[in-house]
């Protein structure tokens, strides 16, 4: 499959320069096609998920929501002030005043009692409705790719050859990290150390943790799987460690986008729509040379 | 293979414009394609159907809701949506502590029924600590006490071609040109006949109090809140929705949500 893939690309005119030994074919087009499409999908969802979430801006720990007694850890909400409404955000009994962004906000006169701004939902207007459409319908298409990536990853090997941890990524590590900090990036075939505990991380911890514990919040699945909820502390709780993952996937967005600019964001694109790469030249000291063996 | 690349050529053109226009005008770029019967949301909306098939499959007719023990009760239930009803009929109702209420059974069944508050209450009763789950994303323990729909129903004799249940409410949920809306839903006949779907007239030890759906609400415990009417006065068994509201079987429904609501 791997050869056949090979073959294909290389009669395509950005494999032109194919005895330009610094040009590999780097990523699968499995890799590229599942890549794009958890792209769109977790964009969906995101903003689908911001706005089923202002339905209820509130996170418990438990089974069930506190109304009598409080097991609230977040809270995003508008209160009244003597300088008029302002949007404040709780954490663990913390509140800041988040007004214009979280709780209240909307254009200057507008403003409105909302969680999450319409800028960041979808709809922009509160439609729950709509949003669980668009939440469940990104839903099917984001772990069906999943488990495409993972047989086609399987099959051709790139889960084995470049996410597998081996015991050198293990002595890589402290290097890796030095390198990361200067933002010094060494352009091999390999993904560095740090590289494969993030993708490592988001495709078998946080997307499968994200599944789960949205089918946990489901009660009809609640009487297929009723130990998920008991293994995840009760369904409130589920749905707060659903946020906790999102806030995750984002956060590893914002640092995937900044080490694409940092090394080279023509290059990493290139790599990731046509599965070419350009690696650095052969290694001319010693250390180099050490690393990408 | 040849075609697979230039769908995909396609594919990521495609998504890329789309990208770029959401950068450029925000997230109401969507709004106009969202609004209930567009093409685009009508185009999602088919996942519900995946959806609603998955829940099928893999729960089957018969698996149970988690229940709870007693030392998980620990505060009220927590009333949505129409706590008051504001209807004249069914204030003259509270009025004589439902005394007069009747559930009507009709549509397809073979022997309609009329039946007081006491009749189902002499009828065999099913105690229930379980999870409430608003579709908001609040859950709330409680304990629920009623009669099971599918005696009711066995005894009313569904037809055959009857599908799914319509519950009728007297409570006014919205108003429109044509009139005050009362409240609706259905559910399937698999959901109808599953042991824990009562006709819940008992709420954590007492007779159900107003807010939470007086004198008769429904239990469906395997969905979502909005698919458990309250204030209910009539049970028609029917083989579509479209003669109700605008057909797509519930006041929700008819509003954007999904109608089998089991997540």
């Amino acid at each position: 499959m791997e050869s056949v893939a090979r073959s294909q690309s290389a009669a395509d005119p950005g494999a032109s320069a194919s005895n330009d030994k610094t040009l590999i074919y780097r990523q699968s087009r499995w890799t590229r096609l599942t890549h794009w499409l958890w792209a769109i999908s977790l964009f969906f969802m995101l903003l689908s998920g911001l706005q089923i979430f202002n339905a209820r801006p509130q996170l418990y720990i438990g089974k069930e929501s506190g109304f009598d007694y409080s097991n609230t850890i977040f809270a995003i909400g508008a209160e009244n002030s003597d300088a008029g409404p302002r949007g404040y955000t709780e954490i663990f009994g913390h509140r800041f005043d988040t007004t214009g962004v979280l709780g209240w906000s909307g254009p200057a006169g507008q403003e409105t009692s909302r969680a999450f701004p319409s800028w960041a939902t979808i709809p922009s207007y509160y439609d729950l409705g709509t949003a669980r459409v668009i939440h469940f319908f990104f839903a099917w298409i984001l772990t069906t790719t999943l488990i495409v990536w993972f047989v086609a990853s399987t099959v051709n090997g790139h889960l084995r050859r470049d996410l597998a941890p081996r015991l050198d990524d293990l002595k890589r590590l402290p290097q890796d990290i030095v390198d990361h900090a200067k933002l010094k990036f060494h352009h091999t075939r390999e993904y560095n150390t740090l590289q494969k505990m993030a993708y490592g991380g988001v495709l078998f911890v946080l997307l499968p943790l994200m599944i789960i514990t949205g089918l946990a919040m489901s009660p009809s699945m609640n009487s297929v799987l009723p130990f998920l909820n008991d293994l995840l502390g009760g369904r409130q709780t589920a749905r707060t460690i659903h946020f906790t993952v999102m806030v995750l996937l984002v956060a590893f967005f914002v640092v995937h986008i900044l080490m694409i600019l940092a090394a080279g964001p023509i290059n990493e694109l290139r790599s990731i729509i046509t599965g070419w790469y350009r690696t650095d030249p052969p290694a001319q000291d010693d250390n180099t040379a050490e690393r990408s063996a | 293979m040849a075609k697979f690349e230039i769908s995909r050529r396609k594919f990521l053109t495609g998504a890329s414009l789309g990208a770029s226009g959401i950068m450029l005008s925000g997230c109401d770029a969507f709004d106009s394609q969202l609004s209930v019967g567009s093409g685009l949301r009508s185009f999602l909306e088919n996942a519900n159907g995946l959806t609603y098939r998955a829940q099928r499959l893999l729960a089957g007719r018969d698996a149970l809701a988690p229940e709870f023990t007693e030392a998980d009760i620990r505060q009220p239930q927590r009333p949505n949506g129409v706590t008051a009803p504001d209807d004249d009929t069914y204030k003259g109702l509270l009025a004589n502590n439902f005394a007069d209420w009747r559930l009507e059974v009709t549509g397809l069944v073979e022997k309609p029924l009329s039946l007081s508050r006491e009749q189902l209450q002499n009828m065999p009763s099913r105690t229930q600590i379980t999870r409430h789950d608003c579709v908001e994303g609040w859950s709330c323990i409680a304990k629920w006490t009623g009669t099971p729909l599918s005696l009711v129903l066995d005894q009313a004799v569904v037809k055959p071609q009857a599908r799914y249940v319509m519950f009728h409410c007297l409570d006014t949920i919205d108003r429109s040109l044509s009139g005050d809306i009362k409240y609706y839903g259905s559910i399937d006949l698999i959901d109808a006949r599953h042991p824990q779907t009562i006709l819940a007239y008992g709420l954590n030890g007492k007779p159900l109090p107003v807010e939470n759906g007086a004198p008769l609400r429904v239990r469906v415990e395997r969905q979502l809140g909005y698919k458990m009417p309250k204030y209910l006065y009539k049970i028609e068994l029917v083989d579509g929705f479209a003669t109700v509201g605008g057909g797509r079987g519930g006041y929700w429904e008819d509003n954007g949500y999904d109608w089998y609501g089991g997540i």
